[in-house]
């Protein structure tokens, strides 16, 4: 994500690939190189990082109990 | 790509499969509110490798569903005028009103825009002075703030020939009227996490608290519902009842406060009829008296609209949750997504096109 100053506050937000102007004026906080969840065309959210993994790691210490079930 | 890849991981899946089938020691029934949800559910057959006897019902967001024929019918009547560059998102384009939709009027001869975000209606009223430029603003609280911003935006830049035709609709009192409903089956909730992250979850705690329903904010990805369902039913299975988030990469409980000023600014909350379901109290949101000047329903006095649904179509059971789309004589048959009788056959995020899509109960028909 990159950012551009006007109203209401404007940048470009890189979808895989696909470039596209985002209205960033209810992220605030978001800054070039964020993650955001876009609407519309709006930013109304900005990615925890940190979240992200944590949420991954917990998923990842499950054990893997069906793996024979399904036969993989 | 990141964050995508990695929520799709199969392996993931399968642990999370593994541990629902060790937690659930009942046949749960648990509603996905929203439609984007119900079209990873039902494309990656989630539901269909939940433990025995576990249900998932689907539930009414889909905002292209719920908006009312009379809205259809007045957006028809106002992109019909000749002064009027008509704006709106593409899958409202298909929806049946009750003579014709925006696609066949915009063949017709009117012009009908589709647009990706409300400010892009903006942009085209600017640009286009001498016409008037509706946008139809529809959709939960999720488009509610981009549609307060184009208000804001106009107002602000001193665009007069721009004007909204609003029918907003919001999720809490609509999972209330589903729990109040005497038929009710629904046990707990995945609350969509996009309308939370504009919301937060402040406003599902006294319905978890007072209904006893487990309520769950959960991500779009499969590996988010299938740990959204997991923590519903780990709730359902120790007797809990509150508000969970699964989605907490995305969405803090007090939600984008930005966001929701804006949308305060702009609209107030108002009784709204949602289609196929019926009035519910307070269940809207409606532009602000400060900001009537936008009104396009003003604007274009559009009046008293005559409606008429197809009297084949189940979509009011569909979006309560009551029937599936296999229940429906015409599915796959007269309605399909490019004959669509009713709107969960036209939008992304209907039921019914999901199921279409998906291909269930096709090779019966």
């Amino acid at each position: 994500m990159s950012v551009e100053e006007d109203f209401p506050r404007g940048g470009i937000v890189d979808f895989d690939g696909l470039r596209r102007p985002v209205c960033l004026a209810y992220t605030p906080e978001a800054a070039v190189g964020d993650h955001v969840i876009v609407h519309v065309g709006f930013a109304i959210s900005v990615v925890d990082e940190e979240e992200a993994a944590r949420t991954l790691r917990v998923l990842r210490a499950m054990p893997d109990a069906i793996e024979t079930e399904l036969g993989s | 790509m990141k964050h995508l890849d990695e929520y799709r991981d199969p392996a993931l899946a399968r642990r999370l499969l593994g541990e629902l089938r060790a937690t659930a020691t009942r046949p749960w029934t648990v509603m996905e509110v929203c439609g984007g949800q119900t079209h990873t559910i039902v494309r990656q057959g989630i539901d269909e490798l939940l433990p025995a006897g576990m249900r998932m019902i689907h539930g009414p967001g889909c905002p292209v569903c719920v908006t009312p024929l009379e809205i259809i019918d007045k957006a028809l009547a106002i992109a019909a005028r000749p002064e009027v560059i008509f704006t709106s998102y593409g899958d409202m384009l298909r929806v049946p009103g009750t003579s014709g939709d925006l696609v066949g009027l915009k063949a017709r001869g009117a012009d009908v825009r589709v647009v990706y975000s409300p400010l892009d209606a903006v942009r085209i009223a600017r640009e286009n002075p001498e016409r008037e430029v509706v946008f139809l603003a529809v959709g939960f609280e999720t488009t509610a703030p981009a549609n307060a911003m184009a208000v804001l935006d106009a107002a602000k830049t001193g665009v007069t020939n721009f004007s909204v035709l609003v029918s907003h609709v919001l999720v809490p009192p609509a999972i209330t009227t589903l729990l109040e409903a005497p038929d009710n089956q629904v046990r707990a909730f995945l609350a969509a996490g996009h309308v939370c992250a504009v919301m937060g979850w402040t406003e599902y705690e006294p319905i978890a608290d007072h209904y006893g329903v487990p309520i769950v904010v959960t991500g779009f990805e499969p590996l988010d519902l299938l740990e959204g369902i997991l923590m519903a039913v780990r709730q359902l299975e120790t007797g809990r009842a509150v508000v969970e988030n699964q989605y907490v990469r995305a969405v803090r409980r007090t939600g984008n406060t930005a966001a929701r000023d804006a949308v305060a600014q702009v609209f107030r909350v108002t009784d709204r009829k949602w289609r196929g379901i019926g009035e519910i109290p307070a269940s809207g949101l409606a532009l602000d008296p400060a900001f009537a000047g936008f009104d396009a329903d003003r604007r274009f006095a559009t009046g008293d609209i005559v409606t008429r649904e197809s009297p084949a179509c189940i979509a009011g059971e569909i979006l309560r949750g009551t029937r599936l789309p296999t229940d429906c004589q015409a599915y796959g048959t007269a309605c399909t997504p490019r004959t669509p009788l009713g709107a969960p056959m036209v939008s992304s995020e209907g039921t019914c096109a999901a199921f279409h899509n998906a291909g269930r109960g096709l090779e019966l028909r």
